[in-house]
């Protein structure tokens, strides 16, 4: 292969993997906005995606379209129960921050656990969505699944766009991320935008899940790795900002295809990592936040 | 520090002395050795989490790295376990300093992430250095700890070097929180501007506890290195960071008695839910679940919290 197949090779690669960290970090993002929480049980909802969708599609055989959307429901069902059942208490209870993160940790290992129960440890495959043949660009060879990972996450970011910026719901729900006291205030029900927004960050993970699962594969406990990274995306957009964090998804993956592709395989998650660490301590708001935007979003 | 806490230090030493008595077998024992371990990584969590406010999600890798000293010290270059041990404890505390000094400037979530980050990245550094440290698949035969020549060969010896090396730092460490240190650590988690205000450095005293920590972990992982004689990358991997804080978050992190027996608990849990085969991650993160949810102080002070609740419910 000569070097500019190669690097659109990588390219594509960097633009799945990345668009995956976008959604994961968009995710992130939007509970973290609506309640200040950090939720680590985040990368489970991307396994919930992809397992719930090869129960569908392979258990029961129903149509891939069908399936999809059953998958969706069901991830963001579990995304409200979660926020219900784990969160509202707690959070009521004005339970430190600290608290609230390890709850989140101990969600993310009984969600495994159910995974484990249902699904056992070994990896599931899905059926890819149009044909599985590659399609050859410039002498790189791209599968067709890389489309519909690109589109879905492109279309999930400019629906989250709208959502928030075009609906009273969204508005509502940037109202209460800016200021939850004014919100209630002005009669939004702050306490049903949180319940919104882990529905709205399930549904995020279930669609990164469900897309990826035909050429990643899909395991009880991938959750750990994708939510580091998509946090990682989160924090180096500038956390609390949107688009931001779908950028540094994008920017994540193509570094880390790029590393792994002309440096070495090993040190790929090295240097996300390092990229992030450096940040941090050079501007802890992030490549895209200003210095305001931390303090605005601390809730 | 109170009589009450020399108190408690005199009753933890007789325990320790006599549970040998009771307890038999290899394995029972090489739990109590596992527990002791965690429970000195826990400590020094508590006095960085519970008392001076500072989060970190990446102590599994102190504890790597003090493994890693002793295991690669002592089986490739020769050192004796005396010099390699004191190496490990240097280099961790070097490790902590060059991390803390830009780390600890930031604050909550933005210290949980750096922490979390670092301690991937020494994870990697641990996969990828293969010449030293046998990569992924590991490095085995360290040799087993001795004192003078005298090899520690049974379970029963490690259990009194653990228990022994924990009971020392854990004598330290309540003195050290009854003293000026202490009353300044708790005062910067009260409120760091009221501190500060108070004259207190606010940086130093957060890197010396962080770096007193990782010191810890180092201390627990060099005796694991010695006791289990194969160490590979994946004991010191993230999961294991965020295991030791919930150790401590179960037990109670600002209580240093309450921390050792969240240690103590989380240990023994996995070990006996064994028998529940594929369900044991699930009741393991369910018991995890109800504890942090009814009992947020950590279980210590939340049974007896509980208890009066609902034995005054009962009496209404």
């Amino acid at each position: 292969m000569d070097l500019q197949s190669q690097i659109i090779q990588y390219l594509a690669t960097g633009l799945t993997l990345g668009s995956i960290y976008a959604m994961v970090g968009l995710g992130f993002t939007i509970i973290y906005n609506a309640t200040g929480i950090i939720n680590l049980a985040q990368g489970e909802f991307v396994m919930f995606g992809g397992l719930i969708m090869v129960f569908f599609t392979t258990t029961l055989g129903l149509p891939l379209f069908v399936s999809f959307f059953i998958t969706l429901a069901l991830t963001t069902a579990i995304g409200m129960i979660y926020e219900l059942l784990f969160i509202r208490h707690p959070s009521k209870k004005k339970a430190p921050m600290m608290t609230l993160l390890i709850i989140t940790v101990a969600v993310s290992i009984f969600f495994r656990g159910i995974a484990m129960f249902i699904w056992g440890k070994d990896p599931y495959s899905l059926p890819h969505f149009s044909s599985a043949k590659p399609i050859i660009i410039g002498g790189a060879a791209i599968l067709p699944q890389v489309f519909w990972i690109l589109g879905l996450s492109l279309l999930a970011v400019i629906l989250m766009n709208l959502f928030f910026n075009r609906t009273i719901t969204g508005k509502a729900m940037s109202a209460c991320s800016v200021n939850r006291l004014a919100a209630s205030l002005v009669g939004i029900d702050a306490s049903k935008m949180v319940l919104l927004s882990f529905a709205l960050s399930a549904t995020l993970g279930a669609l990164a899940g469900a897309s990826i699962t035909p050429i990643a594969l899909m395991e009880y406990d991938r959750g750990p790795m994708l939510a580091l990274k998509g946090f990682c995306a989160a924090v180096l957009g500038g956390l609390g900002f949107g688009t931001g964090a779908v950028v540094a998804g994008f920017l994540l993956g193509l570094i880390e295809s790029f590393t792994t592709g002309f440096i070495s395989s090993g040190f790929k998650d090295a240097t996300a990592l390092i990229i992030l660490i450096l940040v941090l301590f050079i501007k802890p708001s992030g490549i895209f936040g200003s210095a305001d935007v931390g303090k605005i979003k601390k809730i | 520090m109170g009589k009450n806490n020399y108190l408690k230090l005199l009753v933890m030493a007789a325990v320790i002395a006599v549970v040998p008595l009771i307890v038999s077998g290899d394995y029972h024992l090489s739990i109590l050795v596992f527990m002791g371990i965690n429970c000195m990584v826990v400590v020094g969590l508590s006095l960085l989490m519970g008392y001076a406010g500072q989060i970190s999600l990446g102590h599994a890798a102190f504890f790597g790295i003090g493994a890693y000293s002793t295991g690669v010290l002592t089986t490739h270059f020769g050192l004796s376990i005396y010099s390699a041990f004191v190496c490990g404890i240097l280099f961790s505390s070097l490790v902590a300093v060059i991390i803390g000094i830009p780390a600890l400037r930031l604050k909550g979530h933005y210290l949980a992430i750096a922490t979390l980050g670092i301690g991937e990245i020494i994870y990697i550094i641990f996969n990828e250095m293969v010449d030293l440290t046998g990569g992924p698949s590991g490095l085995s035969n360290i040799p087993a700890f001795h004192i003078g020549g005298y090899p520690f060969t049974h379970s029963i010896q490690y259990y009194y070097l653990v228990w022994g090396t924990l009971w020392v730092i854990l004598w330290f460490s309540l003195n050290l929180i009854h003293s000026r240190v202490g009353r300044a650590l708790k005062a910067m988690h009260g409120s760091e501007v009221a501190a500060s205000a108070m004259g207190i450095n606010l940086s130093a005293y957060k890197i010396q506890v962080f770096v007193l920590s990782a010191v810890y972990a180092s201390i627990a992982g060099s005796i694991y290195a010695h006791f289990v004689s194969f160490i590979a990358p994946n004991n010191f991997a993230l999961m294991n960071s965020i295991m030791f804080i919930l150790m401590g978050v179960v037990g109670g992190l600002h209580n240093i008695f309450g921390a050792i027996m969240g240690a103590a608990l989380m240990t023994f849990l996995p070990e006996y839910l064994r028998v529940f085969k594929e369900f044991d991650i699930l009741i393991y993160g369910a018991i995890l679940l109800a504890i942090l949810l009814f009992m947020p102080e950590g279980f210590l002070e939340g049974i007896p919290m509980l208890y009066r609740k609902y034995f005054k419910r009962g009496d209404a």
